[in-house]
């Protein structure tokens, strides 16, 4: 079982991609588990054709009863299992806290056991590592596999340099590694050589481009993924490309993140000083 | 040798706290809120928060010491407690009718940001505090501060939250109490009565944590300020803080509050800090010094002469809280003894500057350090490499002064193995008596039990 973690820049499609990827390797046969280490819960939307009902920390607010996977973990397109962290109201209580008793509620009920037969799990994880909380799918025995999602714009790289380093912690003492990075294009110019350049700086590599293309936001209104929505489409196709490519990933490395200087330099040398 | 392990060379630690001379906030916080008549101290965290504060309470005044918890769960702690609060707010009042419900937070509710103010706030929205009954909050975290901290905290809340300015001004004289004990405050009472000075001391534990045995059980014993002394304590002509770090926040909440102004004091322990807090309580309330003051002055005054040659030069080590250990150093320094090792685990500049102020002149060599690094081990590596003739301080000092074989004297907050401490007072001028009694006792004792036969004095 390959227990995989999609992080990156808040709004940057990072639960978009994680579920059209997921789509891609269900379509390849692989049976796979999707954990949404998300409040708002909205992770496994398109997977599920709809929101997820019953979150695994909504469990907690019913204490004393007993509870069933079965209650909060639902299948979504084929057979992909779906299953949501959820969380307190924003501005109260702790989403931090959150992640790491539902990661230790879903291990405590079975959630990762054999008999799930499961080939991946995938853990997509809100926004920035901005405490201990965010960093639980990475704990050692957790995720071993990260992929950052990021776009050619300053801010998406300087998150996804952060969180390189929030990986460095945790790698130098357990076994998480980085797979790469995943560019979800805003058409920015030169961005496909300024990912490749900061995946190269950083010592991964940019698995995969996926272009921009405005199918996707179509699929989501409709609730599905593109592979769901319209297999012909070739957006769809790249989706698969990026499945492939991470299903025969072999390139795991513990990151170098930059000095901000560098990431600077890095964005004048390809983009803004054009 | 209990302490065997500590070293006589002091090495210069960067991380590592050995043996903290100070506990928790919250503790402070439910010891002040017990101040207060009728109230019911809350603690907003997990159970185990609430139990050792209980029974470290418990276990300094030999009374039962009423609390209770929001019994936080994993739910709470990621949802946030404001349910626990707001159910538990309901279940005090409606099962143990309260007259006030005072809430401290502790580590886990501090951390995941529960707001106290809003959610008390909600209750009254929500209807879920009777008409006529109270509840006031104090922010305790226990990883900034001590629990010195905390009790100011609490203190401080009960001066921002209670306090209203009629804008008719009472002949009465605020009193905040520092952290002392409840004999302390007893004294303080009768001293102003003597002085003639109608005051209004807030906290007050007298009567509730050295309550006498009636038979009867009192889930609220008869003492404590009531809510309606606090409400006034905002029309009052004055405050005197008793402590710059226990009760200034107090009076500074109420001067901003109600525009009351205040002077902080030192609290009255020995002679020095006992003058200054009758003449000022004597200047506030414009009075004269009854002759009754000045002859027990003069008692204390009489017995310090007598004995001087017993106590002079004899090296003191002594450790605890701040606002005790700034007259205590004043004190033993008024006695002609040397207070040569002092640590306290509160940090605060406030205090490392009041003490530089006492040593200057007086005991220029003396090691002091308060706040980090500043522990029990560290002045039991200072003991070894300067014996001293006296230990004062808590319970805790039991292990040094056995190991180190030096007489100790049971002094601060908590005292688990002896009682006394909340019946007869170390303040004012009798405090005082006492105190010198009880340093007198142990010095002698030694020097009798250490007298060569041909030296053993009958006459002393």
């Amino acid at each position: 079982m390959r227990k995989v973690a999609i992080y990156g820049k808040g709004g940057i499609g990072k639960s978009t991609t994680t579920q059209n990827t997921v789509a891609g390797l269900a379509e390849m046969g692989k049976k796979i588990m999707v954990i949404g280490c998300d409040p708002k819960a909205d992770s496994t939307r398109l997977l599920l054709g709809g929101l997820q009902q019953k979150t695994v920390l909504d469990t907690l607010r019913e204490e004393g009863e007993e509870v069933e996977l079965e209650d909060i973990i639902k299948d979504g397109y084929r057979k992909t299992r779906c299953t949501e962290s959820g969380g307190p109201e924003p501005g109260v209580g702790c989403a931090g806290r959150g992640i790491i008793t539902s990661v230790n509620l879903l291990e405590q009920l079975g959630a990762f056991d054999d008999e799930w037969d499961l080939d991946y799990v995938f853990y997509d994880v809100l926004g920035d590592v901005v405490c201990g909380g965010f960093a639980m799918p990475i704990r050692d025995g957790k995720a071993e596999e990260i992929y950052i999602v990021c776009s050619g714009e300053m801010m998406a790289m300087y998150a996804a340099n952060n969180i390189c380093k929030g990986i460095l912690k945790y790698a130098d003492t357990g076994g998480v590694r980085l797979g790469g990075l995943i560019c979800n294009s805003r058409n920015v110019d030169n961005e496909r050589q300024m990912i490749e350049e900061l995946a190269k700086k950083i010592g991964t590599q940019m698995i995969h481009f996926v272009p921009r293309n405005n199918f996707v936001q179509r699929a989501e209104i409709n609730r599905k993924t593109v592979i769901e929505y319209d297999p012909t489409h070739e957006q769809a196709d790249e989706y698969r490309a990026l499945a492939k490519k991470i299903d025969e990933n072999k390139m795991f490395v513990i990151p170098k993140p930059l000095e901000i200087e560098e990431l600077e330099a890095l964005l004048i040398e390809f983009g803004i000083a054009n | 040798m209990l302490l065997r392990h500590t070293s006589t060379e002091v090495k210069e630690r960067e991380g590592l706290t050995i043996n903290p001379a100070k506990t928790c906030q919250p503790i402070g916080a439910m010891y002040a809120a017990l101040g207060i008549h009728g109230c019911l101290p809350h603690s907003h965290g997990s159970q185990g928060c609430c139990s050792y504060h209980r029974s470290t309470l418990t276990r300094h005044y030999k009374e039962p010491v009423m609390a209770a918890t929001s019994s936080f769960t994993e739910g709470a702690s990621v949802f946030g407690g404001q349910a626990n609060l707001l159910a538990a707010i309901e279940t005090i009042f409606a099962v143990y009718d309260p007259d006030i419900i005072a809430v401290h937070s502790t580590c886990l509710s501090e951390t995941i940001g529960d707001d106290l103010q809003q959610i008390t706030r909600k209750a009254n929205d929500d209807g879920k505090i009777p008409e006529g009954k109270h509840v006031i909050f104090a922010s305790t975290p226990s990883f900034i501060g001590s629990h010195v901290t905390g009790y100011a905290n609490m203190v401080a809340g009960m001066a921002d939250q209670f306090t209203v300015s009629t804008g008719e001004k009472k002949n009465q004289i605020n009193i905040i109490a520092g952290w002392m004990e409840p004999s302390d405050m007893r004294e303080i009472k009768r001293i102003s009565q003597e002085l003639g000075v109608k005051i209004v001391l807030f906290p007050d534990t007298s009567d509730v944590l050295d309550a006498p045995m009636t038979g009867k059980h009192e889930f609220y014993p008869k003492g404590g300020t009531t809510v309606e002394e606090l409400k006034s304590t905002g029309d009052s002509l004055s405050s005197l803080a008793l402590g710059c770090i226990s009760a200034e926040p107090a009076a500074i909440a109420l001067e901003k509050k109600c525009k009351v102004p205040f002077e902080t004091l030192d609290i009255p322990i020995g002679l020095s800090a006992t003058d200054r807090f009758i003449m000022a309580l004597s200047k506030a309330g414009s009075v004269t010094v009854p002759d009754t003051i000045t002859a027990d002055r003069g008692r204390l005054v009489d017995v310090m002469a007598d004995m001087e040659q017993y106590l002079y030069g004899k090296k003191v080590a002594l450790f605890g809280d701040p606002d005790q250990l700034i007259p205590l150093t004043e004190f033993l320094l008024d006695l002609n003894m040397k207070p040569v090792h002092i640590v306290s685990g509160t940090p605060g500049q406030r205090f490392e500057k009041r003490m530089h102020q006492i040593l200057e002149t007086r005991a220029p060599g003396t090691n002091f350090k308060n706040g980090i690094g500043a522990d029990m081990f560290l002045l039991h590596q200072w003991m070894k490499n300067e014996p001293v003739d006296l230990l004062i301080g808590n319970t805790y000092g039991k292990y040094m002064a056995r190991d180190e074989d030096v007489p100790f004297i049971r002094f601060g907050f908590p005292i688990l193995d002896r009682i006394g401490h909340s019946y007869f007072p170390s303040v004012g001028y009798s405090g005082g008596l006492r105190l010198l009694e009880k340093i007198l006792t142990a010095i002698l004792d030694r020097q009798d039990r250490d007298a060569l036969e041909e030296k053993f004095e009958l006459v002393m």
